[in-house]
């Protein structure tokens, strides 16, 4: 690890590669063998930012209750050091309490600004200059060893965009517009005297016509959310991404996009907003769990998202876009239930208002590619990472 | 200055911006419509079945179609299901043809201009005739005559058989008439009515019954051929004038004689109607309100009036008119997109091809606005309150987040804001498309932002 800042807190940091500490795991990177096959890769990219301090929360820290307010949590599911998982994470804290799950915490990308749309390219891409995705660069290295991927969605995510062969796969019934898209049309129609009103309207509608579904317990919304495409899709995107990579000859790889984590208002601690999308995170982990079940001990799923959120409450009792953030890696093959990475703690905050970015997220990847898929590291930073030399990828982490 | 003007004469004239059309019209808004008052702007030749094509094979194969159907014991449900496929194929063909042709086309004021007329001159699928006949008349009828004069352009919309089927003339019949008087049939009124009321003078263009009346004899003989009046093979699917059906005598009409006979009757009434003053006041108005806003400015709907009555309804007159009228470059966006008018805007703005044709039918459905399905020989309501009801909005959602999903994250919203929009583009706007979340997000909410449901 490339050790940005040094401090006290250091946790565990694992693969201490600048001092010379090698573990077991990082043999593998030199099998002749191509490692991938069979290996399944889940990446879930939680767009709009994922809040890393409610869902591994820092409660121990000193200026924990002070920074986040109506926002901190009281306790939650346990976890080492300062920290607890948020309460709705049961699966993951399940996983990382039997050793199957890791956390990286004040981890980012190198992008320092704070759009949406950037930060996610460059999530996903990891690098300024070229505009297709790592995992696709990853899969053209790997040649005809590479395993299938499939993007789970409308679209082709620019993950996997590139020369290397991956397809998509969407759900047949395209959701309507989701919840989050439209709390900001209606911010956005609250001086329209026609729209406003009217989309209000509809919503009302909308509301009643769900709970009335929902008592006669017709099918067909049942598990979509009044809307189709809120929280309650990522289960059903995760149950047919694991359909799909469990099918004879399918895919190895999976791109899964959960949307909706720009929690500007009312993000709520214990319960809420984010508690509910938490909530709906942990069970689309359940069923991949499931789903994967005979594939666990070769299987790896790496949670994501394009960067943090404010450390302190805003005025709307939410939180705005951030740098630090957290990333959590599990699966049968991880070697988990640690914490990696430094710590930057709550004490000094990134221009005074974020998460410090103490570990790099292109770390994870390149360890992730080069322990699971075998994937040669000289190789990795030539034509998969490029120009990020100065990341340097945590040891150890897939068995 | 000229950005403004250049974006109002894209979206608000034109059909909506494609990126690069308000620069493209940037050094001359005013050059860039004027240019297109010209017959061979106007996109076409459509393609799709004819009217007669359909008309003769509704004549001629369809029953025997249907009987062999019968007669193999199908299920009379799958009959039904056959038939209604059979006769969406001319629909689906020239829906999917105009939708290409408008969300592709330089001349987004030309075609909004023929579509203006079509739905002026609007006939749905209400029969088997008109399910075949109803998506020609615009193809037929509006393409070839939109700039020329308004004389023209009625008689051959009156006379067109999608029309002559549509409004029931070609079921009307002279009772003095020699069919009249062995058939035991008599007058249908209803195209002389809708001329007069819908196409001309306008409710309250000071015709009564009477004149109704007199129209309806005016325009007999006029029908379409077909073996029922054992017409020539060669007539069979076209509107033809038989003398059989046509009542005798001459006719009083707002106070002026008819007195000729033979197909010349039909055609002197409508040209009398045409040249009415009331008839320039009516379609000033629905320029107008068509163009600038629900409620138009009397001086705006006075400068068009001005140059129908100036030329004898000379269309391209009019459509200069339109262009140059007093509000024509307001700032304010008065008018609320038809679902239509949204639909085909977006897919200009997002660079999407158009789906399938069938995907295409079923966007046009949720939203509310399938061509030639009009509710009415009025037509498509063009003022907002038909529009924006809280369901319709919210469908509009529904389908500009599917759109959004289908271009995915390349759509660049941000950009393409600037792009369709320009200085139209609200700083609401453009900081809600910053801030989203997601680039599927962003270009949802661009469609779904109040400077672009408007133009």
């Amino acid at each position: 690890m490339t050790g940005m800042i040094t401090t006290r807190r250091r946790l565990l940091v694992c693969g201490l590669a600048g001092a010379g500490l090698v573990l077991p795991g990082a043999a593998a990177t030199f099998a002749q063998a191509p490692r991938a096959a069979g290996r399944k890769l889940v990446v879930i990219i939680l767009r709009g930012a994922l809040d890393g301090l409610a869902a591994l929360a820092p409660v121990g820290e000193r200026r924990y209750g002070e920074l986040r307010g109506d926002l901190a949590l009281a306790g939650g599911l346990p976890a080492p050091g300062p920290f607890v998982f948020h309460p709705a994470l049961e699966t993951l804290a399940g996983l990382f309490a039997s050793g199957e799950a890791l956390a990286a915490h004040a981890i980012a990308t190198d992008y320092r600004e704070r759009s949406h749309f950037e930060a996610q390219d460059r999530l996903e891409a990891a690098t300024p200059a070229i505009r297709d995705g790592w995992m696709n660069r990853a899969l053209a290295l790997m040649g005809s060893d590479a395993p299938g991927a499939v993007g789970v969605g409308q679209s082709m995510p620019l993950l996997l965009r590139g020369s290397a062969p991956a397809s998509t796969w969407a759900p047949a019934v395209l959701p309507g517009a989701d919840d989050d898209t439209i709390s900001r049309l209606m911010d956005l129609y609250a001086l329209d005297p026609m729209l406003g009103p009217a989309l209000a309207r509809a919503l009302e509608t909308d509301a009643a016509a769900s709970a009335m579904s929902d008592m006669s317990g017709e099918p067909g919304m049942a598990g979509l959310g009044a809307r189709g495409a809120g929280p309650q899709a990522y289960g059903l995107i995760a149950d047919a991404a694991g359909n799909i990579l469990t099918a004879p000859g399918g895919p190895d790889a999976a791109v899964l996009s959960f949307d909706g984590w720009d929690t500007h208002v009312r993000q709520g601690a214990r319960d809420g907003q984010l508690a509910v999308r938490l909530g709906a995170l942990d069970g689309a982990i359940a069923a991949l769990r499931q789903r994967l079940s005979q594939d666990w001990d070769r299987t790896a799923i790496l949670v994501v998202t394009e960067f943090g959120r404010t450390v302190r409450i805003n005025g709307a009792g939410g939180t705005d876009h951030g740098t630090g953030g957290a990333a959590f890696l599990m699966g049968g093959a991880v070697r988990g239930g640690r914490i990696i990475g430094d710590w930057p703690g709550l004490d000094r905050l990134h221009e005074d208002r974020d998460l410090v970015p103490a570990n790099d997220l292109r770390s994870l990847f390149k360890a992730v590619l080069a322990e699971h898929w075998g994937l040669n590291r000289a190789d990795l930073e030539r034509a998969v990472f490029p120009g990020a030399g100065a990341a340097r990828p945590f040891e150890g982490l897939i068995a | 200055m000229s950005a403004r003007h250049a974006a109002i004469a894209v979206n608000r004239f034109g059909l909506g911006a494609r990126p690069g059309d308000i620069d493209t019209a940037a050094s001359d808004p005013h050059g860039w419509l004027a240019a297109q008052i010209d017959p061979s702007a106007i996109p076409g030749p459509a393609q799709g079945p004819t009217a007669r094509e359909g008309l003769v094979y509704l004549q001629t194969e369809y029953p025997r179609l249907r009987q062999s159907i019968e007669r193999s014991g199908a299920d009379p449900e799958d009959i039904q299901r056959q038939v209604r496929e059979f006769l969406r194929e001319p629909r689906l063909a020239h829906i999917a043809w105009r939708t290409g042709a408008a969300v592709t086309t330089q001349h987004g004021f030309a075609e909004r201009w023929v579509r203006f007329w079509s739905n002026h001159f609007s006939v749905s699928s209400t029969s088997l005739q008109t399910a075949v006949a109803a998506p020609t008349l615009e193809a037929e009828v509006i393409r070839p005559n939109a700039f020329g004069a308004f004389s023209d352009l009625l008689r051959a919309a009156q006379l067109h058989p999608a029309m002559l089927f549509y409004l029931d003339q070609a079921v009307s019949v002279g009772p003095n008439s020699m069919a009249g008087r062995f058939m035991d049939r008599g007058i249908n009124e209803n195209l002389a009515r809708e001329t007069l009321e819908l196409h001309t003078l306008g409710a309250g263009g000071g015709y009564t019954q009477g004149d109704v009346e007199a129209l309806a004899r005016l325009l007999t003989g006029w029908t379409v051929g077909g073996p029922r009046l054992r017409s020539a093979q060669d007539d069979y699917g076209r509107a033809v004038f038989d003398e059989r059906l046509q009542e005798p005598g001459a006719q009083q009409l707002l106070g002026q004689r008819f007195a000729g006979e033979g197909q010349q009757r039909a055609y002197e009434a409508l040209d009398f109607i045409a040249a009415r003053p009331q008839t320039a006041r009516h379609l000033s108005y629905k320029l107008a309100r068509h163009f600038l806003a629900d409620e138009p400015a009397p001086r705006d709907i006075d400068h068009i009036e001005a140059a129908w009555l100036q030329t004898g309804g000379d269309l391209a007159a009019v459509a200069r008119a339109v262009i140059t009228a007093p509000s024509a470059f307001d700032p304010a966006l008065n008018k609320f997109k038809t679902p239509e008018e949204f639909l085909i805007s977006s897919l200009r703005a997002v660079g999407a091809p158009a789906p399938n044709p069938r995907q295409l039918y079923g966007g046009y459905m949720a939203l509310g606005q399938a061509p030639f399905s009009a509710p009415s020989p009025a037509g498509w309501p063009d003022h907002a309150e038909a529009w924006a009801s809280p369901d319709a909005v919210l469908k509009r959602l529904d389908y500009a987040a599917a759109l959004a999903a289908r271009v995915g994250r390349e759509s660049r919203p941000r950009e393409r804001a600037i792009a369709v929009l320009g200085p139209a583009l609200s700083e609401a706007t453009a900081l809600a498309i910053a801030r989203a979340e997601t680039p599927e997000q962003g270009l949802t909410l661009l469609l779904m932002s109040p400077e672009f449901q408007r133009r």
